[in-house]
């Protein structure tokens, strides 16, 4: 079966994306050149075609069961995250923009976790409100004066992009505990060369089936220097969470143990894992279990998920975690709006890829301007994750926005705000045809002695008509992400961010 | 590579489950065809009196009805005997194992459940249950053969065949069982044409009619049916022959990956192995076939649970179980 090259009509000729950013089209007047031939075979194709090839990939995605956990009462239900086949097409040029904005950033939030559990210069010098940090419930006091290997607190980074409506990508949010949805750009692929392989012919499109590899070479890496053959194993908190399928998925791909905590001990500050022939000797972690989990004597005493002692062994320098505890500090949502000067602060550099303009509603101005600008703006409480809490202004009923108001009045320093950003759009099928949906992207970052970026990451799609939110617990799915190879077609379109 | 304790668990009781939904549906097989003569309650009954089920089963039935005991059996998710709670446990115990087994074996594990599933919303109606029970044999089969062919070779397939060869043996005790506990004390038909026929059924379900009729090419008795099923040194579902598998199993997974553990386990399977050779199948049967097939099922079960204590790590540390939910 191969794709007819159809003019450039057909299929997409209804196709408006309004007056958003367009992740095929690019911007209303520069036109994205790189992503033309994708385009037109696009356009070539018959509708029912289209359609036929997407139900053939849930229902594959659902057999081999790429499914997440959901809980709805007492049962649990595994659903597929929703893809969708069309996908989201980066040129070389803005990706060499993004890998650079991205290492930049992962460099100055390990530069300041190091900082903060050690001097805390930058505590002193005012740059950052110290009591937002020495305050925050992330802030590990068992971590200060404690040193890791290459001062690389987040080994695993994702880091939350939107794109506005002048196509400049900007940061929305840092995952610098245990983020997640690698496993998707990963099968997403598989998935699109399965069913797409005519769409992909000849394009050129960087591959992303290294990240196992990549995380298992920093997990060896940073494991404990007198160790010949390290022992790494994923720490999983079981397969009833959520994201177990991820779990399996990066273990497999790094051919590694995927343990629970019921799995493991600790003897004389050793970690050490049940095996069939006795105990045997672990070295480095890849835990995706949250710090107050992770260690009963240390953290949370009802954690039943961890593992009673690893904390000392690993102060003790006999294994390796990663991530670092005591991460959570660096991508609090408060902390976030002052990444672009932690930047400048330890880099000296400006920010390659901006903030989305934040407020921090603890200082009285910004509280002020939130409240009197309640109806445009964005508030969101920082400690939560998923989407949940958000209050999106300009959507919000009446009693939406004044209990929003009320929480804000209450709880000021509970909240952020930021304007509206009019999320991208994409292509995306629909029961009514092709139609454009909004999108993110999560690139993920690997860093050990030096920082890789897998090149693409997870772009997320509000499948629902008109909603922002892209998360998958709120009705969002997932699409391929193509990152083109250097010296493919180039793109003419215009990047506001772009130095 | 070391195997994680909780992994040659899990490896054992998905394999374990996979054997017994086979089991079952060859049993059910069975049934629905006795059920054609006048017998039919009473044999269905049996199937309740055989996996002592009999108190789960009325306190939400008033009558074993083919139609109850059917269902119970297929897709009763309170009962942990059915073969839709079956499927359920070996897709959990895969899900577990998903890192360690390959993509096709637990894909196949995940669509056979998901379909049994979906089938249950439907029902089977009687004049089917032959052709369901096929599918499900069927459906074990293919994972019998995805896993010879994509196991990879290490400790885990190991105790993949110690699961499966230990759950034969315990099934074809029952099947044997079975047939005593519902045909035999009927005097009147014993060597009958009916009862020969009954016994061919008993044979035709664990696939051994002609490897039957190969070693006795004239005449079929329950004696020697039962003796063929229990001894024969070439069929594959002999409890004889599922103990010595059981027997070299464990003598080559402890000598190739220098396990500490385990002797207790050898031990207990030597021991099963000399009380099956001590006595002919006219000694058993006179002494009593039933209470000796119960004595088998005993030794298999306590070899499980040496299995248990050496490998699974249920001795040196104290498992919380619920730890996951």
């Amino acid at each position: 079966m191969s794709v007819p090259e159809g003019k450039a009509t057909d299929l997409l000729t209804n196709y408006d994306p309004g007056l958003y950013y367009d992740e095929l089209f690019g911007g209303r007047d520069y036109p994205a050149e790189h992503s033309a031939l994708i385009r037109q075979r696009l356009a070539g194709l018959n509708f029912g075609d289209l359609l036929r090839r997407s139900q053939d990939a849930e229902r594959e995605l659902y057999n081999l069961g790429i499914t997440f956990l959901v809980y709805s009462n007492k049962d649990a239900v595994d659903r597929i995250l929703p893809f969708d086949i069309i996908p989201r097409v980066i040129s070389a040029k803005e990706w060499a923009h993004l890998e650079a904005g991205i290492t930049q950033r992962v460099t100055a939030l390990n530069l300041f976790l190091h900082d903060i559990y050690h001097d805390q210069k930058i505590l002193k010098d005012g740059v950052i409100p110290a009591d937002l940090v020495l305050g925050n419930s992330c802030f590990r006091p068992q971590m200060v004066g404690l040193d890791v290997p290459f001062d690389t607190y987040i080994h695993i980074m994702g880091t939350d992009l939107v794109r506005d409506r002048e196509g400049t990508f900007r940061v929305l949010e840092d995952n610098g505990r245990v983020p997640s949805g690698v496993s998707y750009v990963v099968e997403n692929r598989h998935m699109m060369q399965r069913v797409f392989p005519d769409l992909m012919q000849d394009i050129g499109i960087r591959p992303v089936d290294n990240y196992g590899h990549k995380l298992l070479d920093a997990m060896m890496e940073i494991a404990p220097q007198d160790v010949a053959d390290p022992q790494v194993v994923l720490l999983s908190p079981g397969s009833y969470n959520s994201a177990y399928f991820e779990h399996i998925f990066l273990a497999r791909e790094m051919g590694v143990p995927l343990v629970e905590g019921r799995d493991l001990v600790v003897e004389n500050d050793r970690v050490y894992m049940k095996t069939t022939n006795g105990l045997a000797r672990v070295d480095s972690i890849y835990r995706r279990i949250d710090d107050a989990f992770l260690d009963p004597k240390a953290f949370n005493p009802d954690s039943m998920l961890g593992v009673p002692g690893i904390m000392e062994a690993y102060r003790k320098g006999n294994v390796a975690l990663a991530n670092a505890i005591g991460t959570g500090v660096a991508d609090d949502k408060a902390i976030y709006c002052y990444v672009p000067r932690m930047i400048k602060y330890y880099l000296d550099q400006e920010a390659i890829i901006p903030n989305v303009d934040t407020r921090i509603c603890r200082e009285a101005d910004a509280l002020q301007y939130t409240l009197d600008n309640l109806d445009k703006l964005v508030v969101k409480p920082v400690g939560e994750a998923g989407g949940y809490g958000i209050t999106i202004g300009p959507r919000a009923s009446k009693e939406e926005l004044a209990d929003c108001r009320a929480k804000l009045l209450a709880d000021p320093s509970n909240y952020i705000s930021q304007p509206v950003v009019d999320l991208s759009v994409c292509p995306t099928v629909t029961d009514d045809g092709i139609d454009p949906r909004h999108v993110d992207l999560r690139p993920f970052a690997i860093t050990g002695k030096n920082t890789w970026v897998l090149p693409g990451g997870l772009t997320r799609v509000a499948l629902k008509k008109g909603t922002l939110i892209v998360n998958s617990s709120q009705g969002g799915g997932s699409k391929d992400t193509w990152v083109l190879q250097d010296g493919g077609p180039q793109d003419g379109a215009q990047e506001g961010s772009a130095s | 590579m070391n195997l994680l304790a909780r992994y040659a668990e899990c490896i054992f009781w998905m394999a374990r489950y996979m054997e017994r939904a086979e089991n079952l549906a060859r049993i059910l097989d069975v049934h629905e065809t006795f059920a054609r003569d006048t017998r039919g309650m009473t044999n269905w009954f049996s199937i309740v009196q055989l996996n002592a089920d009999e108190k789960d089963f009325f306190s939400r039935h008033d009558r074993p009805t083919a139609e109850a005991v059917v269902h119970y059996y297929m897709f009763d998710t309170q009962n942990t005997n059915s073969l839709v709670s079956m499927l359920r446990m070996a897709r959990e115990n895969a899900r577990v194992l998903r890192p360690w087994i390959s993509t096709e074996m637990w894909t196949q594990i995940n669509v056979f459940h998901n379909k049994l599933v979906e089938m249950n919303g439907k029902g089977v109606a009687l004049p089917n249950l032959s052709k369901v029970c096929t599918w499900i044999k069927e459906e074990c089969q293919t994972h019998t053969g995805i896993t010879e062919g994509t196991f990879y070779r290490d400790q885990g397939w190991y105790f993949y065949q110690l699961g499966k060869y230990i759950e034969r043996a315990d099934q074809t005790t029952r099947l044997l069982d079975i047939k005593y506990h519902t045909l035999l004390p009927s005097p009147v038909v014993v060597g009958s044409t009916l009862d020969m026929s009954q016994w061919t059924t008993v044979l035709r379900s664990a696939a051994g009619y002609h490897a039957f009729r190969r070693v006795y090419p004239r005449g079929m008795s329950p004696t020697t049916v039962a003796g063929f099923m229990m001894f024969n040194e070439g069929f594959p579902r002999s409890v004889v022959m599922c103990v010595r598998q059981i027997d070299g199993l464990l003598t080559r997974l402890k000598s190739r990956y220098t396990l500490r553990n385990g002797s207790e386990a050898m031990e207990k399977v030597d021991e099963l192995l000399g009380a099956l050779l001590a006595h002919p199948i006219e000694e058993v049967i006179q002494l009593g076939l039933h209470e000796y097939l119960d004595g088998v099922q005993a030794q298999l079960c306590g070899i499980t649970n040496e299995i248990g204590r050496a490998f699974f790590g249920q001795d040196t540390v104290p498992m919380t179980q619920s730890q996951s939910q």
